[in-house]
């Protein structure tokens, strides 16, 4: 006791600093993490600035009119056809299947699981829907071309349905695409408030009565962000598309027939033999920078959706 | 406890015991509640107020492994017979919640929207401004029936949740603590509805307020946690208002109305 | 007020019109389950068809009688006897070859026997079969091929066997393997994480427990989200334009005294697939860094400690299943990623295994595209033994991953 006393005391005595002290590793390690963190700002400017240089010299080739650009429709950079048409119908013909099948599919899928699955249920389901979203796209693309078309090719005959077509590699990423939009659907289902639901049941709702009348137009904006990024997956998917939706641009709104998607080309022309300088080389990535600057915006929207929905409910 | 003889009885609890899986939150409860008066139910936190009035309409349904034994009698029909809708025991007994929650819609919607699920017939215009003025609050949205409920005042949202609930024209209004995330002024707007609408309406409410009690209700139900430790809630005492604050029969009841409690 | 209750249905009218609104919702709910059926027969339908692929029969002629090399029925030969005849007959060159890449006699059995029906009598498969098709029309399948290719053999085949996994990459499909994808695709995967990882985790760290929540922070922020919904095919343009191209002295390894190669190397893709799954790894270690309570972080500096001591002996260890979890999972992205690999340039075909960063790779989703866009049907039976392989790997990561979180979730 004794002792501890003069412990006490001697410390009391001890001369006090609280100056600031110039610790030289934290700052080291505080800048490090800096960089790290800014990283991603720079890997951003990368993209743009990669893309937007390569694509510079895409359109600022004489041969390559703005008329040309959106006014043809043949694609085919090396022998000057620059209408880039056809890649971009494609595209919205692949996404816009993909989507009609992933929207309501997925609502309903994430309807199902927020209101009527027992917690039980939910928790054995949602595995499956996991697994789904983690089956690498290039699978998805055998289960396209070898499942899908000999299917709609007995559905609709042989001289219908190409084996590349645009359908069922639309049909298939509306599969890909249905687990990321059922789990963000869902998600905004979950997060509207119990009183809400409460209030409906009080007014003697059903329970359907109560979900769709009440819940979903609550969790209506966050389904649309759902939606938007569910667009802007559809737009750059790669491999379903450059295995099952056909080789080389053709303009046809037929989904049935066989075009080239956006990413289908670059996947195509960069796989091959290709040299740099070429106007191949530059008119790929014009392409790619339209792509991130599509979805670039379309996830962009879906974020600030998402905010401020969370904001109302918070 | 006193038998209170009453001319008419609105609903009438038999031996209510309610289950939280094995844990009984709700012990052992007989009240036959009056038609046309206010009840409140007072007590302090945790002893299972909210757990009675949401077993009045069956709203304790929503929560998994909970359960009722004994019997709740509307018109002498059990409510949670096994033959009984909880559809319909919530279209005959109303309830208005702690937090104002209407609807994300118009607040022409809000009242409508009850109305139509439920096969209304009349003429909706003219249910909405009914429903409005029964609830106090016509006056103050009558020229903005199509904005969105959100933009209203916590108590204007609260008295359309009332509004709401009597569009439907249920024969019970339930009432969660209707005040407790109120402003003192918007609280007293609603202790004013209140007898109003117990014209028409039998209320019962819960309320932490003694003094809101005290204001508001005509008969007056005391809850305590039971003595023997089990953390369940039971009605200790339930009588005339005017009794329980000035002349109580259990000696817990005097000590809680008279803040000596704890 | 005076509530008319006559405009609302009552008694009869109220059951009768309950009950319509009741089937009307069982409807309903009947379209949400199907959706719900719709996905699993979908995820069904694809795992069926991968295995149903898989397996099955195949018809089959030798170009070269066996009796040609030994009178003995091929099964029954010796190793000396089989290494007797490839010396015999292969030509001197390719038998050196053969022996430089790995000697001969140090070599199985099995590794002899394949190189015996490879290099000299040759296989030429005429047709294959689904599973499904050689288990039900067995029968008639046996009918046609001895209609069709009378010479040829009907044999039921598991393309998904050890050899295939421990073959490299051939141009025949019956000998093809994934050994040099998978090796191409660990290398990648492990520089991938090795550059992601501390550079994710050291951005996490920063975002939570450093950065102050101003202007800047809230644009990294914004920017990280959409980093990781851009599509992987702009990062391999990216890869391409500046791992591939650029920085050619660094990823083809010049810069470090290897003379054979380009820019389209392993360490080009590694990091390119780094860059794709960095997005990922911050945003779960972000996750991971917030569920640590804050009430560690006040004791730590309660007693003293800097913010880099808080961090590095309290916040890390208790963060790092959950850092761990989300590398995990951005290891199965990158495992399964396709496009940005064709962009950068993997190589078509490639049968060395790859010993370094700045080797030409392939890797198991290349050969995967590779094999079903080929119009053979024997190419479609080894990638669909690819995918399987590809889905198991996957499977035991995204398990672990899994359990690693169960057992966080437990703690606290």
């Amino acid at each position: 006791m004794k002792q501890e006393n003069t412990i006490m005391e001697n410390q009391l005595f001890r001369p006090l600093d609280l100056k600031k002290k110039i610790r030289p590793g934290e700052s080291v390690i505080q800048a490090l993490l800096f960089i790290a963190g800014f990283l991603s700002i720079f890997i951003t400017l990368a993209i743009v600035y990669e893309l937007g240089k390569e694509a510079w010299l895409f359109f600022g080739n004489p041969d390559v009119t703005f008329a040309k650009f959106f006014g043809t429709t043949e694609w085919s950079p090396g022998i000057g056809k620059y209408g880039i048409w056809p890649l971009v119908t494609s595209t919205l013909i692949t996404s816009t299947i993909a989507i009609f099948v992933s929207l309501p599919l997925g609502l309903a899928v994430a309807l199902f699981l927020s209101e009527y699955a027992s917690p039980k249920a939910r928790s054995a389901l949602k595995p499956i829907l996991e697994i789904l979203a983690g089956i690498p796209t290039v699978v998805y693309g055998y289960f396209a071309l070898l499942f899908m078309t000999p299917l709609l090719q007995s559905i609709f005959g042989k001289q219908t349905v190409e084996v590349y077509n645009m359908a069922s590699a639309g049909l298939v990423m509306g599969i890909m695409i249905l687990p990321l939009i059922s789990s963000m659907s869902e998600d905004a289902l979950s997060a509207v408030p119990r009183a809400l639901r409460e209030g409906a049941y009080a007014m003697g709702a059903t329970k359907f009565e109560t979900s769709i009348q009440v819940v979903l137009p609550a969790a209506l904006s966050g389904i649309g962000a759902a939606l938007i990024i569910g667009i802007s997956r559809a737009v750059g998917e790669t491999m379903i598309v450059a295995i099952a939706a056909g080789s080389g641009p053709n303009f046809t709104f037929n989904p049935f027939k066989a075009a080239e998607t956006m990413t289908g080309h670059i996947a195509r022309i960069s796989g091959g033999d290709l040299s740099y300088n070429s106007i191949d080389y530059t008119s790929l990535f014009a392409i790619a920078l339209m792509l991130f600057l599509v979805t670039l915006i379309l996830n962009l929207i879906s974020q600030g959706i998402i905010n401020k929905f969370r904001q109302r409910y918070e | 406890m006193e038998n209170i003889q009453t001319p008419e009885i609105a609903i009438e609890t038999k031996n209510l015991f309610i289950f939280y899986g094995s844990f009984a939150a709700v012990s052992e409860v007989n009240m036959k509640i009056e038609k046309q008066k206010v009840t409140a139910i007072i007590g302090p936190s945790g002893c299972g107020k909210s757990t009675l009035i949401r077993a009045f309409n069956r709203m304790n349904d929503f929560v998994p492994s909970s359960y009722v034994t004994g019997e709740i009698l509307l018109q002498g029909q059990n409510l949670y017979g096994r033959d009984i809708d909880p559809v319909e025991v919530r279209r005959k007994i109303g309830m208005v919640f702690q937090k104002p929650n209407p609807f994300p819609k118009s607040i022409y919607e809000n009242i409508a929207w009850g109305a139509n699920i439920n096969g209304f017939k009349g003429n909706m215009d003219e249910l909405v401004e009914q429903s409005l003025r029964g609830a106090a609050l016509w006056d103050e949205v009558k020229d903005k029936l199509k904005k969105s409920a959100y933009e209203l005042s916590g108590g204007q949202q609260q008295r359309l949740c009332i509004a709401r609930t009597i569009a439907i024209q249920p024969e019970i209004i339930l009432m969660d603590e209707p005040a407790s995330a109120l402003d003192p002024i918007s609280t007293l707007r609603i202790e004013e509805l209140m007898q109003e609408l117990k014209k028409n309406y039998t209320i019962i409410i819960v309320t932490h307020n003694m003094q809101q009690a005290a204001r508001v209700s005509d008969y007056t139900a005391m809850m305590m946690l039971e003595k023997d430790g089990s953390r369940s809630g039971t009605v200790i005492e339930f009588s005339e208002t005017k009794k329980i604050f000035t002349n109580p029969k259990d000696k817990r009841t005097e000590d809680y109305v008279t803040g000596r409690f704890g | 007020m005076n509530p008319k209750r006559d405009h609302y249905p009552e008694g009869e009218a109220l059951h009768y019109s309950l009950n319509r609104r009741y089937r009307r919702a069982s409807i309903w709910q009947t379209l949400f389950f199907s959706a719900l059926v719709i996905a699993i027969l979908s995820l069904a339908a694809l795992l069926y068809n991968v295995i149903d692929g898989a397996f099955g029969y195949v018809a089959f002629e030798y170009k070269n009688d066996p009796s040609e090399f030994s009178a003995k029925p091929l099964d029954d030969l010796s190793k000396q006897e089989l290494l007797d005849i490839l010396k015999a007959n292969l030509s001197s060159g390719a038998f050196t070859k053969l022996e430089n890449e790995k000697p001969m006699d140090t070599r199985s059995k099995s590794v002899l026997y394949t190189l015996l029906l490879e290099r000299l009598i040759q296989i030429d498969t005429k047709q294959t079969w689904s599973m499904t098709d050689s288990i039900f029309r067995s029968a008639k399948i046996k009918a046609e091929v001895a209609e069709k290719y009378p010479e040829a053999k009907l044999e039921f085949r598991s393309w998904l066997t050890p050899v295939f996994l421990t073959t490299p990459m051939s141009s025949k499909a019956e000998f093809a393997g994934v050994r040099t994808a998978i090796l191409g695709s660990l290398w990648m995967v492990g520089i991938a994480i090795l550059f992601a990882l501390p550079i994710g985790t050291g951005a996490a760290i920063y975002l939570q427990e450093y950065a102050s929540k101003n202007f800047l922070t809230r644009i990294i922020q914004t920017n990280i989200n959409n980093l990781a919904g851009v599509p992987s095919i702009v990062y391999g343009m990216l890869g391409l334009a500046i791992f591939v191209r650029a920085l050619e002295p660094f990823t083809s390894g010049s810069l470090f005294g290897v003379t054979d190669s380009n820019g389209r190397t392993i360490l080009s893709a590694g990091l390119t697939m780094g860059t794709l799954v960095l997005p990922l790894i911050i945003i779960n270690a972000q996750e991971a860094i917030k569920s640590v309570p804050d009430s560690l972080r006040q004791a730590a500096f309660g007693v003293g400690a800097t913010r880099w001591q808080t961090v590095w002996h309290h916040v890390l260890p208790n963060a790092l299943p959950g850092i761990l979890t989300g590398s995990i999972l951005a290891v199965s992205r990158a495992i399964g990623e396709t496009a940005p690999l064709i962009v950068v340039g993997a190589s078509t075909f490639i049968s060395i295994d790859p010993d370094g960063p700045f080797s030409k790779f392939t890797a198991l989703p290349i050969q995967i595209y590779q094999w079903t866009t080929r119009a053979q049907s024997e190419f479609h039976s080894i990638a669909a033994a690819a995918i399987i392989v590809l889905l198991i790997l996957l499977l035991t990561l995204n398990a672990t991953a899994i359990l690693l979180r169960n057992r966080v979730q437990r703690k606290y």
